[in-house]
């Protein structure tokens, strides 16, 4: 069975229909074409596809595609002001805080959820609110240090 | 002729020897004279034999030279990941 | 022109900074495509069906009713991939292994596939097919599967490399012998002898994008492959060959890889997914679940090693000896001889003899996982090394000093070193901070030493001088990790351009000749090598070209810092590469330099790691408080991932000792596929990887580059058992050191002491 979705997805306001069943993130990825979210598992133990629903951090394959119904999603696709990147996005490239860059598009929106709440996060404080982001690259370090210095710079930027 | 040392797995198919002396100038012409004199060896050539000389591995480079005094050894072909 | 591939000595511009990644802002926006983020017009979905037994004869599959549902396009069993192989062993494993034959090996082995409209249909149909199985009794730990009365998997393997051959078929496929010297004598000259056995439990390189690809096959027999994979040469000349197609019909399109670390150097469902496009006559996606992942792509060796070292009260060590036992799933491959070759290859030994043996289990294909086969070697071996020193009353690195391989030793593997770090890794060590840093309560400090080979083989690459002077860099290598910004630097390096005015893209198997996979950390070593050449090569054609311009002889032209300059004429004013491009069409059309190459002499490589553990004594757990990776990585071309290599590689090491483990049931069965049972590091289980790179040129590359990407994950498992044993008193010798192991040890410990 087949469901209408109406949902404001990264600012725009989008329509998609999918499977009454079909989670949040393959509808994303196969009805929207919003390939940034990505799947590691299916089971909400990587975060590859984390996205905000209404501003909550939610691994979308633990959502379904119906629940998007009139509430608002954001994507890694949405984080950038046109071509300007956001700071974290800026941040991670410069620290190498990606090295296969297939959890990166979950680190950024869980990191962007973090920064949002907590603005001056301590060392610990950045590692507990990305446990739920799996990468196997890194050993973390730089992406630690990327969500650090983003946090500086933003601060800087709101003081302006 | 250079003296050619073999590792554990390889000696059963050069009637145990742990060295042996070919009359080889590359690594091209050892593999020829290698299967030539023990051709027990065939399946391990066909496999991938790796030569080291003077302690730098060669895996494809057929046509290099082997001096004389080149300490030579065989060894499996490596792999990684 | 210079074809020199030897080291010489030289300032460099580019190489050595650490500019941001040319594939970066893709992957920080989502537009970076990687294997399942492909679509091909009209692609059907395509499922598996899994053998949910370990060992199990297939009697009968019947796929008709999945074949009349209505949306199925195809069905594929082994009979739709006959036997191409004409006796290559090796492809005649993948064959096996992509699809199940007679028998079914292990829980999760393939045995058939559906091609359907939608998943819902794909998922319906595999219901609907019927296999009608025969169980046998199955084995899938090391030790067991090695005893005589172990169920033998294959009635035809008789141990090879062992001499007389053996009569009886077991479930040992392999032996290799290393060493020189005599053991027995060295043993009889030492004060004091460990001999131990060691066990490490099966892991799987995690890396979190499970395989996918999409296949299309056409009625005229040409393809198409979009894949994740290390190599797509390699999967293009398999699946040909598998397939019965021509090489150059398939085209290999290798997306971005959302890591492998070995995991994709190999086939699992790429065969069978050209098959079903083959059969249903339109593109094919076909994708792993992470439990297909976990259960059906290979994982590493689950290991049994026996271990005896010697040493005198003056720290020599008399000998070394090991005899290593790694499974390697159903069929043969190459891991435990690699175990055999590194135990002892950091140090001097006079007297050494390790023996690898292969045992087949009835778990998934093992393939290669980082430094395949070492870690597991070096945890044995730098336990024992740790247990010595503590009986000769001496420090730990001191000894290993002392016994460090230098140039002019033989390895324990045969052939004499050249220079090598292992010692200036020593040394760094002991320097380091961490070293003297204070500990606390229930903490204790480690280190140990690793070896890798690294290695290099066939690569090829392309340089296009675009009109504008800008550059593209073709490679065939896959880029795991920032690969193409290396490259990159290299070429600005050697044209003497801005990092810039250069960009490295990845080539389609129709766009370059054949390149081996980026495995043994080869990807940075051997890519470099060829770009250099190339570049070397466009800079003659663009000396032509200038001379040319100027009218004079290409003797009278030099190139300097992106520059033809006239070294007879002081009066004509350099060109610029621009200039010289913008004029390409009148001077003879585009400019080009193409190298292929064999890039051997890779150079070997060493490591020393420190790590700091809290263990608390009431739970059993450790956690890791400090970790330093100390690193000859050669000349780093980009340090900023250099340093990710060794921190990453750290990380599966922390990972493999303390966490994680296939965990199979008695029915054979995985437990555990999935990140929550299996559980890999997260952030808030680790500190910050300090690291250290130490640049000794290799002799045998022009900028003295070497390999840098495997070694990291070779001494964790030790480090941080050695460190368990400081802290808690007891010595582990089985991986992973999660809490109920580590917890019985320190009661055993309790109940000897009291």
């Amino acid at each position: 069975m087949s469901v209408l979705v109406n949902s404001t997805i990264n600012g725009d306001n989008v329509s998609f229909s999918c499977d009454a069943d079909e989670t949040l993130m393959d509808a994303l990825r196969n009805r929207v074409g919003l390939k940034g979210v990505k799947e590691g598992c299916g089971t909400g133990d990587c975060g590859a596809c984390s996205i905000r629903l209404d501003g909550a951090l939610v691994c979308s394959c633990l959502v379904l595609g119906a629940e998007a119904e009139g509430r608002t999603v954001e994507t890694v696709e949405g984080m950038s002001n046109g071509a300007e990147l956001h700071v974290l996005q800026t941040k991670f490239l410069e620290h190498a805080a990606l090295q296969c860059g297939i959890c990166t598009p979950g680190f950024l929106i869980a990191a962007q959820t973090l920064l949002e709440k907590n603005p001056s996060p301590t060392e610990t404080e950045i590692r507990y609110a990305l446990a739920g982001n799996l990468c196997r690259c890194t050993g973390y370090d730089k992406i630690v240090r990327a969500v650090q210095d983003a946090a500086v710079v933003m601060k800087k930027g709101r003081k302006k | 002729m250079v003296t050619i040392n073999i590792w554990g797995a390889l000696r059963p198919a050069v009637n145990g020897a742990a060295s042996i002396e070919l009359d080889a100038t590359t690594i091209r012409d050892l593999f020829e004279k290698l299967e030539a004199q023990y051709p027990k060896t065939l399946p391990y050539i066909e496999e991938g034999i790796a030569v080291s000389i003077d302690g730098t591995i060669y895996q494809d480079s057929w046509s290099h030279p082997l001096p004389t005094d080149a300490e030579i050894y065989l060894l499996p072909r490596i792999a990684g990941g | 022109m210079n074809k020199e591939t030897k080291f010489t000595e030289r300032t460099f511009k580019s190489v050595g900074t650490r500019p941001v990644r040319p594939d970066g802002v893709d992957k920080v926006t989502g537009r970076a495509r990687y294997g399942a983020d492909y679509d091909m017009p009209g692609q059907l979905i395509g499922l598996m069906l899994r053998s949910p037994h370990a060992h199990a004869t297939i009697k009968k599959i019947d796929t008709s009713a999945a074949e009349q549902l209505p949306g199925v396009k195809a069905v594929v069993t082994s009979k739709d991939l006959p036997d191409l192989t004409d006796g290559d062993t090796d492809l005649k494993c993948i064959l096996e292994n992509s699809m199940a034959r007679k028998k079914a090996f292990y829980d999760g082995h393939a045995v058939a596939a559906v091609a359907a409209v939608d998943m819902p249909t794909a998922k319906a149909a595999l219901k609907l097919i019927n296999v009608e199985y025969k169980i046998h009794k199955h084995v899938t730990d090391v030790d067991k599967a090695a005893d005589p009365k172990a169920p033998v998997l294959h009635k035809d393997c008789f141990t090879k490399g062992v001499e007389p051959a053996p009569v009886k078929p077991s479930n040992i496929a392999a032996s290799s012998e290393f060493g020189h010297g005599d053991v027995g004598k060295g043993f009889d000259d030492a004060d004091f002898v460990v001999e131990r056995n060691f066990r490490t439990e099966q892991t799987h390189q995690g890396y979190i994008e499970p395989h996918a690809c999409v296949a299309s096959v056409s009625p005229d027999g040409s393809g198409e492959l979009w894949v994740c994979t290390q190599g797509h040469f390699v999967f293009r000349q398999q699946c040909a060959q598998l397939l019965g197609m021509d090489m150059a019909k398939l085209r290999v399109t290798s997306s971005e890889i959302g890591g492998g670390f070995g995991g994709k150097t190999h086939l699992w469902l790429e065969p069978v997914a050209l098959a079903l496009s083959r059969k249903a006559n339109l593109p094919v996606k076909l994708t792993m679940t992470r439990e297909d992942v976990f259960r059906a792509s290979g994982p590493t060796s689950a290991t049994s090693i026996d271990i005896k070292i010697g040493i005198k009260n003056d720290g020599t060590i008399t000998a070394g000896e090991a005899t290593l036992r790694y499974t390697s799933g159903p069929w043969k491959g190459s891991w435990a001889m690699l175990g055999a070759m590194t135990a002892f290859a950091c140090y001097d030994l006079e007297n050494v003899k390790t023996t690898g043996l292969e045992i087949l289990v009835n778990r998934p294909k093992t393939t290669a996982y980082r430094a395949p086969s070492a870690p597991m070697a070096a945890f044995a071996v730098e336990s024992v090394i740790d247990e010595l020193a503590g009986k000769i009353g001496r420090d730990p690195v001191a000894v290993r000093i002392q016994n460090a391989a230098k140039e002019g030793t033989q390895s324990s593997y045969g052939p004499v070193y050249g220079p090598i770090g292992i010692g200036p890794t020593l040394e760094a060590a002991a320097k380091h901070p961490h070293m003297s840093a204070p500990l606390g309560e229930n903490q204790g400090r480690g280190m140990a030493c690793g070896f890798w080979f690294n290695f290099g083989g066939q690569s090829c690459t392309h340089i296009n001088i675009d009109i504008d002077g800008t550059v593209t860099l073709t490679v065939g290598t896959i880029d795991v990790g920032g690969a193409r910004a290396s490259l990159s630097l290299v070429v600005a390096e050697e044209l003497g351009i801005n990092y810039e005015q250069v960009k490295t893209v990845i080539g389609d198997t129709g766009n370059l000749g054949y390149n081996e996979m980026t495995d043994g950390s080869r990807g940075t070593f051997a890519s470099s090598m060829s770009a250099i050449m190339s570049a070397r090569k466009a800079i003659e054609e663009l000396k032509q070209r200038a001379a040319m311009m100027w009218d004079v002889s290409v003797d009278e032209v030099s190139w300097e810092d992106g520059h033809a300059r006239a070294t007879g004429n002081s009066n004509l004013p350099p060109l610029s590469i621009a200039e010289i491009a913008a004029g390409a069409g009148k001077t003879g059309g585009p400019i080009a330099g193409h190298t292929e190459l064999n890039a051997d002499g890779a150079g070997v490589s060493f490591a020393t790691h420190i790590c700091d553990v809290e263990v608390d004594p009431e739970t059993g757990l450790t956690r890791v408080i400090r970790y330093t990776v100390i690193q000859d990585a050669g000349k780093a071309v980009h340090p900023t991932y250099v340093e990710g290599q060794f921190q990453g590689g750290a990380t599966q090491g922390i990972g493999w000792a303390l966490n994680e483990e296939y965990i199979y049931g008695d029915d054979g069965r995985l437990q555990n596929p999935g990140f929550l049972d299996y559980r890999i590091p997260v952030c808030s289980d680790l500190p910050m990887i300090d690291t250290q790179i130490l640049e000794i040129p290799n002799p045998n590359h022009p900028y003295g580059i070497r390999g840098v990407g495997e070694t990291s994950i070779v001494p964790p498992l030790a480090a941080i058992a050695n460190a368990v044993s400081n802290a808690s008193g007891v010595r582990m010798t089985h991986v992973p050191m999660s809490p109920p192991r580590i917890l019985a040890a320190i009661e055993e410990a309790e109940t000897t002491t009291a």
